[in-house]
């Protein structure tokens, strides 16, 4: 077998996805740290005021980057569900259920930072446009996904149950994406494009794009180790999450 | 320095949507920790008890 | 891939496809039957009716804003560039509120004019730095663009 897919079909392996994440999640959480510091800095301190806004702009660096996770979580959790349907393999059960709280914290984090921002530019906290409704109802299926997870007993089947309904709300993806297309919205249009030049000046762009990559290590850091808790807790009954708690006790 | 936090008189806004931020990352990094800690603690427990069950006790 | 894993994957996106489908069809004809606002020509097309509170959307002209000394009522015009309509407003404006910015009025017409009880600023998609901004302005004035905001005063 090709070396790669062995690894792969290795990793899938419990015992051995929850040495190998912890060997990683220490390593995430310092880039994280480090990129977070360093864009913080380009936003906060190096990057100008807004000739329009002045300093209340300076929100985005973390409103953005959170928008884009929030929705980058939700269809990671999407596709590693249809992973757990189709092949029911354990691994991305667990990687779906661990993704749910943290793209719910991130999306939960760009509506409140949205509305802060909202208040002194706008003139309000919130309106019911396309954007800020769209956002919401993401939102409210990762609570959805989460609360199914934990209503149903039996945890594989709670997993895919959940799992089901993080692919079915995935429709809600594009709707969030060109809701300001589509409609006439308060939310602006997008300022940061893939093709295209962006319609942001390169100082304040790029503590945008370091934050990005920041939020994106939180989030590696963070599944991982909620994936680790999961198969620990998944895997109770076999030798070696008992041998992981012992050694535990004896570095304690 | 003072510049700095005052944020052009939107720093009550800007410093407020950081905390947030901040906050609700810290609870996100801080909530897998403390569960592991627990299902550890209730694993040693479980073969603890199944340990004694057999009698052979380490 | 075995057979139960195709079946699998077959339900699923039949699944999918369907919620898709059903979805577009929701959102074409959300698109085009909410509108979250209203332009001047729209409402002098009648295209709202009398007495209905909504949304007006617009930019607002230069030279247009009326403050009273006395009290926080302030008029302006917004235009959506074939027509303008005229904006009644008791209260406080947000911070982006200034000329030949885009704004949402929330309100009702009255007598031809349109009383707000809340105006919205909306911003575009352009973050610039001021030293940028001025350039701009600059190299505007000389060549006679007279499409860019007016920075703000500080």
């Amino acid at each position: 077998m090709n070396p790669l897919v062995l690894w792969f079909h290795k990793l899938g392996s419990p015992p051995y996805f929850y040495r190998f994440a912890g060997r990683l999640v220490p390593w995430f959480w310092a880039a994280a740290l480090i990129l977070g510091a360093i864009g913080l800095y380009g936003g906060l301190v190096l990057a100008p005021k807004d000739y329009q806004q002045g300093d209340a702009y300076r929100i985005i660096f973390i409103h953005v980057p959170s928008a884009w996770m929030s929705l980058f979580i939700y269809a990671f959790m999407a596709v590693n569900g249809f992973i757990a349907l189709v092949w029911r393999i354990k691994l991305s059960e667990t990687l779906a259920m661990a993704a749910a709280p943290v793209g719910a914290a991130f999306t939960f984090v760009c509506l409140a930072t949205g509305a802060i921002w909202g208040k002194p530019m706008w003139g309000t906290w919130w309106t019911w446009d396309a954007r800020l409704t769209s956002e919401l109802v993401l939102l409210f299926l990762y609570l959805g996904v989460i609360g199914l997870y934990h209503a149903i007993e039996d945890r594989r089947q709670a997993a895919r149950a959940a799992a089901f309904l993080a692919l079915i709300g995935i429709v809600n993806l594009p709707i969030v994406h060109f809701s300001v297309k589509w409609w006439n919205t308060l939310h602006q249009g997008s300022t940061v494009k893939l093709f295209g030049p962006s319609l942001i000046d390169s100082r304040m762009l790029w503590p945008l794009l370091v934050m990005a990559i920041a939020t994106k290590f939180v989030f590696a850091a963070s599944l991982l180790s909620r994936a680790r808790v999961d198969l620990l807790e998944l895997e109770s009954g076999k030798e070696w999450a008992r041998a992981e708690a012992d050694a535990a006790e004896g570095r304690a | 320095m003072n510049e700095f936090f005052s944020m052009g008189g939107y720093g009550g806004f800007v410093w407020s949507a950081y905390a947030i931020f901040f906050v609700a990352l810290a609870i996100d990094a801080f909530a897998p920790l403390v569960r592991k800690k627990r299902v550890l603690r209730e694993l040693r427990g479980r073969s603890r008890r199944e340990r004694a069950k057999t009698g052979d006790m380490p | 891939m075995n057979p139960t894993r195709k079946r699998r994957m077959t339900v699923i996106g039949l699944i999918l496809a369907a919620v898709g489908i059903a979805t577009a069809l929701g959102v074409v004809a959300l698109t085009q039957n909410v509108t979250y606002l209203y332009t001047p020509v729209e409402v002098l097309q009648g295209k709202v009716p009398a007495d209905a509170r909504f949304r007006l959307g617009g930019m607002v002209k230069a030279d247009s804003i009326k403050r009273a000394t006395d009290s926080l009522k302030v008029e302006f015009v917004t235009t959506d560039g074939d027509a303008d309509m005229t904006v009644e407003y008791h209260g406080i404006l947000p911070d982006l509120f200034r000329e030949k910015q885009s704004v949402i009025a929330t309100g009702k017409m009255d007598n031809g004019r349109f009383v707000a009880t809340e105006v919205l600023a909306k911003h575009d998609e352009t973050y610039v730095p001021r030293d940028v901004a001025d350039a701009m302005a600059k190299a505007h004035a000389k060549h006679e663009v007279k499409d860019a905001p007016a920075p703000q005063k500080q």
